[in-house]
C-alpha cells in the first residue's frame, strides 16, 4: 500500500530532454494507467518511478518519501516486463522465489509464500516447469505471480498485455482488474493501447512527447477530452474532426459555420474568441446520425458492419473524412450519397493550439 | 532440384578438400613419429614404412615429458582463469552499462593484438626480471591471461550483449546486487558463450610458444618449448620432432575433440534465444 508522487519530474538522455516536467500524484490502492503513443514517455515515466532510469530532475515519492538516491529494490515496489523477463534458467517456483531468496528468506518461508501466489493464479501444476515449456499466457501469470510474492507496496507493469493475444488479452484485463481488487495496491500499468486503459484504471494520464495532456477518469477523458490529442487519441473508431469557422462567440455558446454552409450553435464558453477565427470541430461518431437533410453530406466510403452496429465511413466534399455509427441492420451502400445530423450538444471546440474551448457549467 | 544437388556435391567435395588440407600437415607429422630418421627425411616420401617406437623412446628419454605437460596445462588453465576473472566485470560493464567510449575502449583491446609480441619483448623481458617472474608458471600465467585478455573481452562482450535487458532489470528489481545479477543470472544466462571462450582461451594459452620461448628455461617451461628444444643447431632431426610435436599437441587434440560440441554450440548459437 503506497502513495506515489511525481514533483515537476524530467528525464533527459544526454541532451535531449524526453520527459517535460510531470506532476501527479496516486492515491493508495488506486490503478492508474500511463498511456500515449510509442515515444510519448510513458515507459520512461514508470521505470523512473522503478528507479531502472535516473530521474534528472525533480522528485519521486513513494508514501511521502523521495526515492531518488534510493535503489529499485529497496522502493517496495515489483515490476512486471513487456517481455515478461522471467529467468529462463530457473523453474517457476525459483523464478518467482527469487528475490525472497536474495533477501535471505529461509527455504520453508520462500516455499510457502511461493505456494501461496501459485494458488491464487492458478498455476501450482506449473511450479517446476522452466519458462520455455510454457505459453505466452502462463508466462505472463508467472511474471504476476514473480511480482506478488514481494507482496510490493505497488505494482508497475509495463505493457504487459502487449504479447498475447486478443482473446488472452481480454480474459487477462479481468484478471487484472480483480488481482487490484483483491490485493488492494496501488498498480500504474504503462500501455499504449487506449482499451486497455479505459477498462481498467481508475484515473488515466495521457502523455504526448514527454507531456502531460490530461490526467481524468476513463469516462471523463472520453466525454470532455482537453485537447485535441487526448480527443483523436482516447476512444474507437476516433473521434471526426472539422475545420470551421466562428460565425459568433457568446459567454456560453459558439455558433460556428461548417465549410458546407451550415451552422452550429456548441455549447462552449466563447469569450475572448473572435467571429471568423478557424477552429476544429470535434464529434464522436456515435454522435453523427444518417440524416437526409443534415447539417454536412458525403459519399460512402465504407462500411463496417460490427453487427450491433454499423460504422459508415464518409468522405465529405471537401475532402475531409466522416465516420458516423448507425443501427447494425442500415440499409445504406457504399458510393451513395447521404446526409449527415451533428449533434450541437455533444460537439467540442479546439482551439488552433489544440486546447478544448471549456463547456459552460462544468468548472468555476 | 538439379542444381540443388550439384552445388550440395560442390559443397561436400570443398568441404572436403579443406579438411584434409588442414589436417594433412598433423596426418604426416604424426606419422613421421613413427619413422626412422632415415625415412623421415627420403625422397619421394616413403608411404609405406615399418613403424617404430624408437623416437617416441628419445623423445621421453631426453626430457622430462610430464614436467612440460603439467606446466602447459597449469599455465593455460590459470590464464584462462584469470582472463575470466578479469574480463567478465570488464565485458559486463562494457554490454550493459556502455558509454559513448565503450565501442572504442573495445577497438583499442584489439588493437593490441595487432601488436606484434616481440615487439614488447625487451620490455616484458626486463619486467619479468625485475620481479623475478622469469621461468615461473606465475609469470607465464600472466603474460598469457594479458595476450587472450583483448579476444575473451569482446567473446564475452558479444555473449554478454544477447541476454534481453529486461531479465537483468527484473533482478535488479528483485534486489540482486550487481554480483549477484552477475552470478545468478548473467553468467547462468550466457554459460555456453562463457564456456565456449574459456575452451578457445584454453587453446590459445597451450599453443603459446613465443613467451615460454623467452621467458622460461627449465622450470615452467611448456610443451611449446618441449617441442622446439628438438629443433636444435646440430641439425633437424625430424622424425624425433615430429614425435615430441605428436606428444605435445595430443592432450589439446583430445581436450578439443571432446570439447568441440560444447565450442561449437557457443560459438554459433546465441546464449538465449
Amino acid at each position: 500500500m503506497a502513495t506515489v508522487e511525481l514533483k515537476h519530474v524530467r528525464k533527459r538522455f544526454g541532451q535531449q530532454e524526453v520527459v517535460h516536467g510531470v506532476d501527479l500524484a496516486i492515491a493508495d490502492r488506486e490503478f492508474v494507467a500511463f498511456v500515449g503513443p510509442s515515444g510519448s514517455g510513458k515507459s520512461t515515466l514508470l521505470r523512473m518511478i522503478a528507479g531502472l532510469e535516473e530521474v534528472s530532475e525533480g522528485e519521486v515519492l513513494i508514501d511521502g518519501q523521495p526515492v531518488q538516491n534510493i535503489p529499485p529494490a529497496k522502493r517496495g515496489l515489483a515490476m512486471v516486463f513487456q517481455s515478461y523477463a522471467l529467468y529462463p534458467h530457473m523453474t517457476v517456483a525459483e523464478n518467482m522465489g527469487f528475490s525472497l531468496r536474495l533477501a535471505g528468506a529461509p527455504r520453508r518461508e520462500r516455499d510457502q509464500k511461493v505456494l501461496a501466489v501459485a494458488r491464487i493464479l492458478d498455476m501450482e501444476p506449473l511450479l517446476h516447469r522452466k519458462p520455455r515449456a510454457l505459453s505466452g499466457g502462463q508466462l505472463q501469470r508467472v511474471a504476476i505471480g514473480r511480482a506478488m510474492v514481494r507482496q510490493p507496496k505497488a505494482f508497475l507493469l509495463d505493457e504487459p498485455l502487449s504479447n498475447l493475444d486478443a482473446a488472452l488479452q481480454a480474459q487477462m484485463r479481468l484478471e487484472l482488474v480483480r488481482l487490484h481488487r483483491e490485493l488492494k495496491t496501488t498498480m500504474i500499468y504503462v500501455t499504449h493501447d487506449q482499451v486497455e486503459a479505459m477498462t481498467m484504471a481508475d484515473r488515466i494520464l495521457v502523455l504526448n512527447e514527454g507531456r502531460v495532456e490530461q490526467v481524468a477518469s476513463p469516462l471523463e477523458l472520453y466525454q470532455n477530452p482537453a485537447s485535441l490529442f487526448v480527443a483523436g487519441f482516447i476512444g474507437a473508431p476516433k473521434m471526426n474532426f472539422l475545420e470551421v469557422q466562428v460565425a459568433q462567440a457568446a459567454e456560453d455558446r459558439c455558433t460556428v459555420t461548417l465549410f458546407q454552409g451550415s451552422a452550429l450553435d456548441v455549447p462552449a464558453l466563447g469569450a475572448g474568441i473572435a467571429p471568423g477565427a478557424r477552429l476544429t470541430l470535434g464529434i464522436r461518431p456515435e454522435h453523427v446520425a444518417l440524416e437526409p437533410g443534415g447539417q454536412v453530406e458525403g459519399e460512402i466510403q465504407a462500411l463496417e458492419h460490427l453487427g450491433p452496429r454499423t460504422y459508415v465511413h464518409a468522405r465529405l466534399a471537401d475532402g475531409s473524412k466522416l465516420v458516423a455509427q448507425t443501427a447494425g441492420d442500415t440499409a445504406v451502400r457504399e458510393g451513395e450519397r447521404v446526409g449527415f445530423g451533428l449533434t450541437a450538444e455533444s460537439c467540442h471546440l479546439f482551439d488552433a493550439a489544440g486546447k478544448r474551448l471549456e463547456r459552460p457549467g462544468r468548472r468555476p | 532440384m538439379r542444381t540443388n544437388w550439384k552445388s550440395r556435391l560442390a559443397l561436400t567435395v570443398t568441404g572436403w578438400a579443406a579438411a584434409l588440407l588442414i589436417f594433412f600437415p598433423i596426418l604426416w607429422m604424426f606419422l613421421t613419429g613413427f619413422k626412422t630418421e632415415i625415412t623421415a627425411v627420403a625422397t619421394p616420401p616413403a608411404l609405406l614404412f615399418r613403424p617404430t617406437l624408437e623416437n617416441y623412446s628419445a623423445v621421453l628419454q631426453r626430457a622430462d615429458y610430464v614436467q612440460f605437460a603439467l606446466n602447459s596445462v597449469v599455465v593455460s588453465l590459470g590464464s584462462t582463469l584469470l582472463a575470466l576473472t578479469l574480463a567478465v566485470p570488464a565485458a559486463y560493464a562494457m554490454a550493459f552499462f556502455p558509454t559513448r567510449k565503450t565501442k572504442d575502449i573495445l577497438l583499442w583491446m584489439l588493437s593490441t593484438r595487432m601488436l606484434p609480441a616481440v615487439g614488447v619483448l625487451v620490455p616484458i623481458y626486463l619486467l619479468w626480471r625485475s620481479f623475478g617472474l622469469l621461468d615461473t608458471r606465475i609469470g607465464l600465467v600472466l603474460i598469457d591471461a594479458v595476450s587472450v585478455l583483448p579476444i575473451v573481452v569482446w567473446m564475452l562482450f558479444s555473449f554478454f550483449r544477447e541476454v534481453p535487458h529486461q531479465i537483468l532489470e527484473a533482478s535488479r528489481m528483485d534486489g540482486a546486487s550487481e554480483r549477484e545479477e552477475l552470478l545468478h543470472v548473467l553468467l547462468p544466462l550466457s554459460a555456453p558463450g562463457v564456456a565456449a571462450t574459456a575452451l578457445l582461451s584454453i587453446i590459445l594459452s597451450w599453443n603459446e610458444a613465443f613467451w615460454s620461448l623467452n621467458l622460461t628455461t627449465v622450470k615452467a617451461a611448456t610443451l611449446t618449448a618441449f617441442t622446439a628444444s628438438f629443433a636444435n643447431p646440430e641439425g633437424l632431426f625430424w622424425a624425433k620432432l615430429s614425435a615430441a610435436s605428436t606428444l605435445a599437441i595430443a592432450p589439446i587434440l583430445v581436450f578439443g575433440w571432446v570439447s568441440q560440441k560444447q565450442l561449437v554450440r557457443g560459438l554459433s548459437f546465441g546464449a538465449v534465444k
